[in-house]
């Protein structure tokens, strides 16, 4: 995208995934401090050494829930993104081989789920079902699925007419062989990038609805959580909303950078 | 036109009709009895049966289906538990202050990416192109709930320049405005410099140039108005983005919208409140795709024929 044959995109994004991904995995090891301890006499304390990033307005370290806030974020973005995958993979797969009424019917019932703006069905879903983290990554799936089948599905219908397949077709190759040797592997590039893409966009959506009050519910810290209970000290502790929105935007930048190097490197999308 | 249009608006039916019954069964079907959560575990079973009475909830499911569907088709959307008023009522009270809202976000939207699109796809690898793209993946990333307050310290804690939350005149829109138009902004203007770039190469701007034209002013007035072409179909595509960007902004500075309204009655266990509000997004949005569509249509006149 900036120049010819270098992909500072990708470079970006791999260094902040691998980076988040690193201390969600190992900073419970790292930091000791609890994320839920109270500690009254330290509200909206400042950075200081015992508490790098500061502390919340009931004196708990902003460091550690920060942590633990990303744990919870990566995990919850990787089994959603998992679940939408499997599931919008099986449903767009099933349309675009079978085509005809099948593929007619199947893609109005995305059409309807599509017609739910943004965030709207899993904030509705969540609100409905209540709080817990399985919850969340039902509403959350629920609403994500539909991008893959549309793009396993477009990808089915333009690939099995290419010569490669019809030949193998006429080959007498059977339709288990067809999918999983011919189709699947054309369909992995643009599922990747969308997967990719995916992970910081579920970050921004789990965040949205925990600062909605319909996600992670308090204590237990995640970054939405954290945002929305520092709103009402932005006057007097501002850093208890830039931190966690901070780690927000970073993870889905890191995604996004990331995402936009592998659909270059793979010469999709331009 | 008319065919086109009669065609556009009988294809909405099906459509709006799937949206209402998805929103039924998620308010009717998912798990979770709304009744023990408006009364909470320890009402009396007494109560419970009343409540459910009330609320028509002791029906068979199909038989609330059809009232719900008879209902929605006179424009009656049931009565809010927590206030007792309509719930259409309590929607149009609040449905200005949403558009407002998100026409400001996309004014602002247009008005960053044009210039700044057409800066970076005039001239791209260049400082100015970095820089416009470093915004636009920056902008594309920061999500509403910390925007909103970045700008709130900013511009209303520390510089005391705008209203902090609130709708009132053009100051209380300033800041939602710019928090929810910005990363639309970035959208557009990506989608604007790849779409100038293409052009660039074109036959006819290399016509115009050969005729004497500078390359800048070429692009001004023979490339814009073609690469314009994308850039309109990605305002359509971003109008959920905008809806659902809407709704947060709205909870982010006490907007009186759709939104807050939506997010309240989900904390007061409001239900018929709740599916109207679901329903009030998810139709705006199938109509506002229908008028892009529309609209698109009328300017290309290839839209019309397949």
């Amino acid at each position: 995208m900036i120049a010819q044959g270098r992909n500072p995109s990708l470079a970006i994004g791999v260094v902040i995934v691998v980076a988040l991904a690193s201390v969600a995995i190992s900073g419970p090891v790292l930091i000791h401090t609890d994320p839920l301890a109270i500690d009254l006499p330290n509200a909206l304390a400042g950075p200081s050494f015992t508490h790098p990033l500061g502390c919340d307005s009931l004196g708990r370290d902003m460091l550690a829930r920060l942590i633990w806030g990303a744990r919870l974020s990566l995990s919850v973005s990787a089994l959603v993104v998992i679940a939408s995958l499997i599931l919008g993979s099986l449903v767009g797969g099933i349309a675009g081989l079978a085509g005809g009424k099948i593929d007619h019917l199947v893609m109005r019932g995305v059409d309807i789920i599509l017609a739910f703006p943004g965030i709207l069905l899993a904030i509705a879903i969540a609100a409905i079902l209540g709080p817990g983290l399985p919850d969340l990554i039902v509403a959350l799936a629920a609403m994500g699925w539909t991008g893959y089948a549309r793009i396993v599905r477009g990808e089915m219908l333009s690939l099995r007419e290419r010569d490669y397949v019809i030949a193998a077709r006429a080959l007498g190759a059977r339709p288990s062989r067809l999918l999983f040797h011919h189709l699947l592997p054309g369909v992995a590039g643009p599922v990747a990038v969308q997967a990719t893409f995916g992970l910081g966009g579920i970050i921004g959506a789990e965040a949205a609805l925990s600062f909605l009050g319909v996600g992670v519910t308090p204590p237990t810290p995640s970054w939405g959580n954290m945002l929305d209970s520092g709103r009402a000290f932005l006057l007097v502790a501002p850093h208890l909303t830039t931190a966690p929105g901070l780690a927000i935007g970073i993870s889905i930048l890191g995604f996004n950078l990331l995402g936009d190097g592998i659909a270059q490197k793979i010469g999709h999308r331009d | 036109m008319i065919a086109y249009l009669s065609r556009r608006i009988a294809a909405l039916v099906p459509v709006a009709l799937g949206v209402a019954t998805l929103t039924f069964a998620i308010i009717h079907l998912v798990p979770g009895d709304p009744v023990i959560a408006m009364l909470g575990e320890t009402a009396a079973p007494s109560d419970v049966d009343g409540m459910r009475h009330q609320l028509g909830l002791d029906r068979p499911i199909l038989t609330q289906y059809a009232a719900f569907l008879c209902g929605l088709a006179r424009g009656n959307l049931g009565e809010s538990i927590s206030t007792h008023k309509p719930v259409a009522k309590l929607i149009a009270e609040r449905f200005p202050a949403t558009l407002e809202l998100a026409a400001a976000g996309m004014i602002v939207a247009i008005l960053i990416a044009f210039p700044l699109g057409f800066v970076a796809g005039s001239n791209p690898g260049g400082a100015a192109d970095l820089s416009a793209m470093g915004f636009a993946i920056v902008g594309v990333s920061i999500p509403h709930i910390y925007l909103g307050p970045l700008l709130m310290i900013l511009f209303s804690l520390d510089l005391r320049l705008l209203p902090l939350t609130g709708r009132g005149g053009l100051s209380h829109l300033v800041l939602p405005a710019f928090t929810l138009g910005t990363a639309m902004a970035a959208i557009l203007a990506r989608m604007l410099r790849q779409s100038l770039i293409r052009v660039r190469d074109s036959d006819y701007m290399r016509t115009a140039i050969a005729k004497g034209l500078s390359g800048r002013a070429a692009l001004l007035h023979h490339g814009l108005k073609n690469a314009l072409t994308p850039v309109v179909t990605v305002i359509g595509l971003q109008m959920g983005a905008l809806l659902s960007g809407a709704l947060i902004t709205e909870v982010i500075f006490s907007w009186p919208g759709v939104g807050r309204l939506m997010i309240g009655a989900i904390g007061a266990r409001d239900y018929p409140l709740v599916e109207g509000c679901v329903l009030t997004f998810a139709m705006t949005y199938v109509i506002v795709n229908l008028a892009t569509d529309v609209a698109y249509a009328l300017f290309d006149p290839r839209v019309r024929i397949s």
